[in-house]
């Protein structure tokens, strides 16, 4: 069976009663069950039994939370039960190596960077980051590996608005609190991206803090921020994309709050369902030869890594080629 | 403990069973890097072995070797339960690791493979295969002290592996 995630938006009780999960909310009481779950994420305002934790952490399930406003909070993260000493050896002695770590630092943002101008030409737009590119292997510090990515993404999203309907422009990107809708969405999204990537590195032997583009302890599992880089365009900003011009997301959707544009209750829902969809839909693996998830791919990516902190093969990002 | 002949005898069984089936795969698992949580396979060998021989002495954990069940008549049995017959060889070098660490201790004993969903069992011993047994310790030894994993070869084995897409990605 496949393991899916499991996303509550309402607000309810998450219990135990003996090896079975219970959630509760105004519909009733209705079992989960639990061997088909792989992860959990929490929009609501959730009451969680330190029995029904015990039980996630023996089963392996990480869950992640959201905040009233949708942004990730963090995670109860089980305690590892994949360890590989080697490994973790491996990928600190490549963030500690100038070389190795500012090579993975800039693997990252070159799939970023093609993911974008992928994108644009999906969209209709005739645009080439080889400048960008190419001024990205000349740099030698990892803040100017930074400062490139910053400059495309202006670029990316620039273009990016000459396609979207007039209301729905991203002018400019603001965060927290995003100042618009499709900024709202943008960052909805992508915190969902995110808490996505920190579960696919718990089922790996990668440890999560390690990190190479972004510096460990910026946050918490900085290696998930480092494989954002690479499906924040390809999942997060698609999925936006065709929200926005296929219409099935309008302003009623939003509300506005001290904080912001935010997403409403039934805003959120759409937009779940939608990542929820599209994280389930397969393309066909050129390597593989074979069907995968896109929520695979994410592990995939992690797989990659880990050949490259052995010694296997070179880390590769994946370029979008669907 | 010196009772325990792990200070030389390092190898764990399923190591030896890879080195039969995978090197690559012997190098991943012996540094940590296991797949066998994401496989059905290994899942349901899991459960074979969990609902099968009740009443016996199970999962015995002697220095590196973990044998899934013992019976001790007039001669001690080891048991190694396998789903399938495929990997024959592997079962038979396994078993053949055991009865080898177990001579080591002072302990003559024998194997029997159980097959139980094919109904089957096969008897192995040691007699005359020592220098077998030394030999793919050596080669397993040498495995896993490379310090990169020696490239995957792509056989039919390979669609069933837990260790597929960590390959060929």
């Amino acid at each position: 069976m496949r393991r899916r995630p499991l996303t509550l938006l309402s607000d309810g009780t998450l219990s135990r009663r003996e090896n079975t999960l219970y959630f509760e909310n105004a519909q009733g009481k209705r079992p989960l069950a639990v061997e088909g779950i792989y992860d959990i994420y929490i929009y609501g305002h959730v009451n969680i039994t330190s029995q029904s934790l015990h039980f996630l952490a023996q089963k392996g399930i990480a869950v992640h939370f959201f905040n009233h406003y949708g942004y990730y909070d963090g995670s109860f993260y089980p305690r590892e039960s994949l360890n590989s000493g080697d490994l973790l050896i491996k990928q600190a002695k490549h963030y500690l190596d100038r070389e190795k770590r500012l090579k993975l630092a800039k693997l990252f943002v070159v799939g970023g960077v093609k993911n974008m101008e992928k994108n644009l030409k999906k969209w209709g737009m005739k645009v080439s980051f080889n400048e960008f590119l190419n001024e990205l292997e000349a740099v030698e510090k990892i803040s100017e590996v930074m400062n490139v990515e910053a400059r495309v993404r202006q670029e990316y999203y620039a273009s990016w608005d000459e396609t979207l309907p007039e209301d729905f422009k991203i002018v400019k990107r603001t965060r927290r609190p995003p100042q618009n809708e499709i900024n709202a969405l943008i960052s909805f999204l992508n915190s969902r991206i995110y808490a996505t990537i920190v579960s696919e590195l718990y089922n790996t032997q990668l440890s999560p803090t390690i990190s190479y583009l972004h510096e460990p302890g910026e946050r918490r599992f900085s290696l998930a921020l480092d494989l954002s880089e690479i499906f924040k365009p390809i999942i997060a900003d698609r999925i936006t994309n065709r929200l926005v011009k296929q219409g099935i997301i309008k302003k009623e959707h939003f509300r506005n709050d001290l904080n912001g544009v935010l997403l409403n209750d039934k805003g959120k829902k759409i937009v779940l369902k939608a990542f929820n969809e599209e994280m389930q839909k397969s393309v066909r693996h050129p390597r593989l030869k074979k069907n995968v998830t896109k929520q695979r791919l994410i592990r995939l990516e992690a797989y990659k890594l880990i050949k490259h902190l052995v010694g296997t093969q070179e880390y590769n990002p994946l370029v979008a080629w669907f | 403990m010196e009772t325990y002949p792990e200070n030389v005898l390092l190898i764990r069984g399923t190591e030896i069973n890879y080195l039969f089936i995978c090197p690559t795969k012997l190098w991943y698992f012996s540094k940590g890097i296991t797949m066998e949580q994401e496989s059905e396979y290994v899942d349901l060998g899991k459960f074979l072995h969990e609902r099968s021989y009740f009443g016996e002495e199970k999962e015995v954990q002697i220095g590196s070797i973990k044998i899934d069940f013992i019976k001790r008549g007039n001669t001690i049995e080891v048991h190694e339960v396998k789903k399938g017959k495929s990997m024959e060889k592997a079962h038979e070098m396994q078993a053949l690791y055991y009865l080898y660490y177990l001579k080591v201790l002072g302990i003559r004993a024998k194997a029997i493979l159980n097959y139980p969903k094919l109904r089957e069992t096969k008897e192995i011993i040691l007699d005359g295969h020592e220098e077998e047994v030394e030999e793919a310790i050596n080669e397993a030894e040498r495995i896993k002290s490379l310090s990169a994993p020696p490239s995957p070869v792509k056989s039919r084995k390979c669609k069933k592996c837990a260790y597929y897409d960590l390959c060929w990605v």
